[in-house]
């Protein structure tokens, strides 16, 4: 099995083998079926949400609040949150948060210049100058302890960013500081052949 | 709709109504309030499993002088009731002799480096006695203040705050 995990950044989405048993729907609580929002017309709930429900409190906070920060109108761009998401996953080295974003962010960029070149090059990645600042700010914001400092939020305000951008560059990026650590900590990504 | 000017990344962020980043806080107040109930769902849940409130305001405190923000790390162990588990607060107690030394190594590693974690530190913790929804729990907790102080330290960046 462990030799079918994947090791490298790729925008192919791996499938994701929990190490913790997922709760079992037959078995679930009301508390548990409704934070997986599980109805009678949709009973697809992936591992992944599975393993979240033993934390329930949780789970039903963060759905909302993932949401909210990636998708929510105003301020920075989709492509450009999926970006500080991406920053964040090659730091941590979530190959399954990476695979996701990145597919994501050339899906609403309609091309693959960009995460290429992350994937090819990381930090040393040729990019624009907004996404050399986002990607700089996203790395260092992921560190423990946090290295981004004063130059890291001038540039992004030499490159153009505004008040809200950056605070929503900064939550972006925080947030996969938080799904990291549940995806890349719970779970193994898998080649999707190997797919039971 | 909560004060958002009160939540705990607002106040340690530095960020104060009219001050600057204010116009972007409330442009994302429904954000700050939803991580404000994130928060409280893992620092103080109903439903604890093996981790009492005191223990998760103590390890939020080590978590938190493990990423450089004493000031935040004070307001977390601020929460404790009792002392029972004020000496996790210290990073320097590796819980040797309180038979949580794998629980401490885990949310360690997993607070300054989630890419070293691999399948043998959660099996360690089964073996440990840990139970699957306990682990979980124990993720959560830690990976939301891997969240709320990495929003800090943003904040204070841009309030310009930041020692």
């Amino acid at each position: 099995m462990t030799e079918n995990v994947v090791h490298k950044f790729t925008r192919t989405v791996p499938r994701w083998l929990p190490r913790v048993a997922p709760v079992k729907l037959e078995d679930a609580t009301e508390a548990q079926l409704s934070a997986l929002q599980v109805t009678p017309s949709n009973t697809k709930v992936s591992d992944y949400v599975l393993v979240l429900a033993h934390d329930v409190e949780s789970l039903a906070v963060r759905s909302p609040l993932f949401n909210a920060i990636m998708y929510d109108e105003g301020g920075l761009s989709r492509a450009e949150r999926e970006l500080g998401a991406l920053g964040a996953s090659i730091v941590n080295r979530c190959i399954y948060c990476a695979a996701v974003h990145a597919a994501r962010h050339a899906q609403l960029e309609n091309s693959t210049e960009v995460t290429d070149a992350l994937f090819a090059n990381g930090a040393e990645a040729d990019l624009s100058p907004r996404d050399r600042a986002i990607f700089d700010f996203a790395r260092k914001l992921s560190a423990c302890p946090s290295e981004a400092d004063a130059s890291d939020m001038a540039a992004l305000q030499e490159a153009g960013f505004d008040e809200a951008e950056i605070l929503d560059l900064i939550l972006s990026t925080a947030l996969f500081g938080w799904a990291n650590r549940l995806m890349h900590v719970l779970g193994d990504p898998v080649r999707r052949s190997d797919a039971a | 709709m909560s004060d958002i000017w009160q939540t705990t990344s607002l106040v340690e962020g530095g960020v104060t109504e009219g001050g600057a980043g204010s116009a972007a806080a409330t442009l994302r107040a429904s954000v700050l309030e939803k991580t404000d109930a994130a928060e409280q769902a893992v620092l103080a849940p109903q439903d604890c499993g093996a981790w009492p409130a005191d223990m998760r305001a103590a390890l939020a405190a080590r978590i938190a002088r493990l990423n450089g923000e004493e000031q935040v790390a004070q307001r977390y162990a601020a929460r404790q009731q009792g002392q029972d588990y004020a000496w996790l607060a210290d990073p320097a107690q590796d819980g040797r002799d309180k038979g949580l030394v794998e629980v401490i190594t885990f949310m360690d590693k997993v607070a300054r480096a989630p890419k070293d974690i691999a399948r043998v530190d959660i099996e360690r913790l089964k073996a440990s006695g840990t139970t699957d929804a306990d682990i979980v729990r124990l993720c959560e907790l830690n990976a939301f203040l891997a969240y709320q102080l990495r929003l800090v330290a943003g904040l204070k960046l841009m309030a310009g705050t930041a020692e």
